[in-house]
């Protein structure tokens, strides 16, 4: 069986007017990098919305991953939340497993 | 107002096409622009005028006009927020929050509906002044900063909010793209336009057509979602600030010696309201304010109107006013 190690997963969905903020921040943070992905289509409290139906980046949603060792954890999360604290968004941390930890 | 011009107006190809597009929506067709195409059409169209106003405006040189056109526009756009905000919180139940966010977007502007206001004054033979473009940049940053003084206006210590987005908006691309094809235009003048006239000139009703199909799209979709969002009084809101705002719009226009078809673009950009830059520049800098409620009500309610009454009401009142 092929060797695995345990490595954590944070996932952040945020809005897209905030995503260059957002990469600002993490590129001044010692994570071993990041992948910002485009979101189709969500629901939020206040009502759905699909990614065709809005005329600006204002509503649209953004997903940042980021893999990393568990020692850098705690530091990460303090910064982000001091910027992430009023913006509509969902942060959620995970257990992961890689191939190659030397990567993270 | 002149029936005849309003007439022409609804049954003008781009209106009709941005109706296709908003039956469609409303319809629940399939029938969609990708987004990418959508992005390129519009980034064709402020090229387009951008380069034509420059090249307008090479015509006549830096005159005192310009500065008094950008003066006259920035004034504007940062007194229509507080009149609008002042609306706001005496006729609806908003938040003081989300009443500036509302004002913003109505201080700002709509460069598609511009677009269409110079379509349609090009249809009816009436010329305007290529500077107009210029106070067309110039009615974005006012309003945000007014806005935000509106927001925390009153409010005791220091409020936490987060950096205002003063980059985000000063090399938004919109903007970026329209002053620096109005410099260019400017700097080639007349030479340049005939360089590249095959590619601005002519196909600009017919991409307008299909940005506009897409608009009808995007504001049929965002219809759909009027009644759970939009209490009577916000909707009316959004009915009874354009032609408010274009009357003040066009009497600035008057005073400033603008001739009938600057009285009339002032008009427009004054009773439009943004859905684009400002939309994106207040979840930066009011992320409290919740967003289902401008832009509903700026892409929606006001984009629609202005588009179908609103551009002819606002030439013909350049034309009572002149």
């Amino acid at each position: 069986m092929t060797q695995t190690y345990p490595k954590k997963r944070l996932s952040i969905i945020i809005e897209a007017p905030f995503l260059n903020r957002l990469l600002d921040l993490l590129d001044g943070l010692d994570v071993p990098g990041y992948t910002a992905l485009p979101a189709l289509a969500g629901r939020g409290k206040s009502r759905s919305w699909r990614r065709d139906a809005l005329s600006s980046d204002a509503g649209r949603m953004v997903q940042v991953l980021i893999v990393l060792d568990q020692g850098k954890v705690p530091a990460v999360l303090q910064e982000i939340r001091k910027v992430l604290d009023q913006q509509i968004g969902i942060v959620t941390l995970s257990d992961v497993e890689v191939l190659r930890p030397e990567l993270f | 107002m002149d029936w005849a011009l309003a007439i022409q107006n609804l049954i003008s190809p781009p209106v009709l096409f941005f109706a296709l597009g908003l039956v469609a929506a409303l319809a629940r067709s399939d029938l969609s622009i990708p987004e990418a195409i959508a992005k390129a059409l519009s980034l064709y169209l402020m090229l387009a005028i951008g380069f034509k106003g420059g090249v307008a405006a090479s015509e006549n040189g830096l005159t005192v006009d310009l500065l008094l056109v950008i003066g006259a526009a920035g004034l504007l756009s940062a007194s229509i927020p507080i009149l609008a905000f002042w609306l706001l919180r005496t006729t609806t139940r908003v938040s003081q929050i989300d009443a500036a966010a509302i004002a913003a977007h109505y201080g700002s502007i709509s460069i598609v509906t511009f677009i269409a206001g110079t379509a349609a004054l090009d249809a009816a033979g009436i010329a305007f002044p290529g500077i107009m473009v210029a106070a067309a940049a110039a009615m974005e940053a006012p309003a945000i900063a007014i806005a935000l003084f509106l927001a925390h206006r009153g409010q005791a210590g220091t409020p936490q909010t987060p950096k205002a987005p003063w980059r985000e908006v000063a090399l938004n691309g919109s903007i970026v793209l329209l002053i620096g094809a109005f410099i260019i235009g400017m700097v080639t003048g007349q030479k340049g336009y005939s360089d590249i006239e095959p590619f601005i000139a002519d196909p600009f009703k017919g991409v307008l057509c299909l940005f506009l199909l897409d608009m009808g799209l995007v504001a049929g979709r965002e219809l759909r979602q009027v009644r759970k969002t939009l209490t009577p009084a916000l909707l009316a809101f959004g009915l009874y600030m354009p032609p408010i705002a274009g009357v003040i719009g066009g009497v600035t226009g008057a005073l400033i010696g603008l001739p009938d078809g600057g009285i009339a673009l002032l008009a427009i950009l004054s009773g439009s309201a943004s859905y684009i830059a400002v939309p994106a520049a207040m979840r930066l800098a009011l992320p409290q304010a919740k967003p289902a409620l401008y832009l509903t009500l700026s892409l929606a309610i006001t984009f629609p109107f202005n588009l179908t009454i609103g551009i002819p009401f606002y030439i013909a009142l350049a034309g009572w006013l002149s």
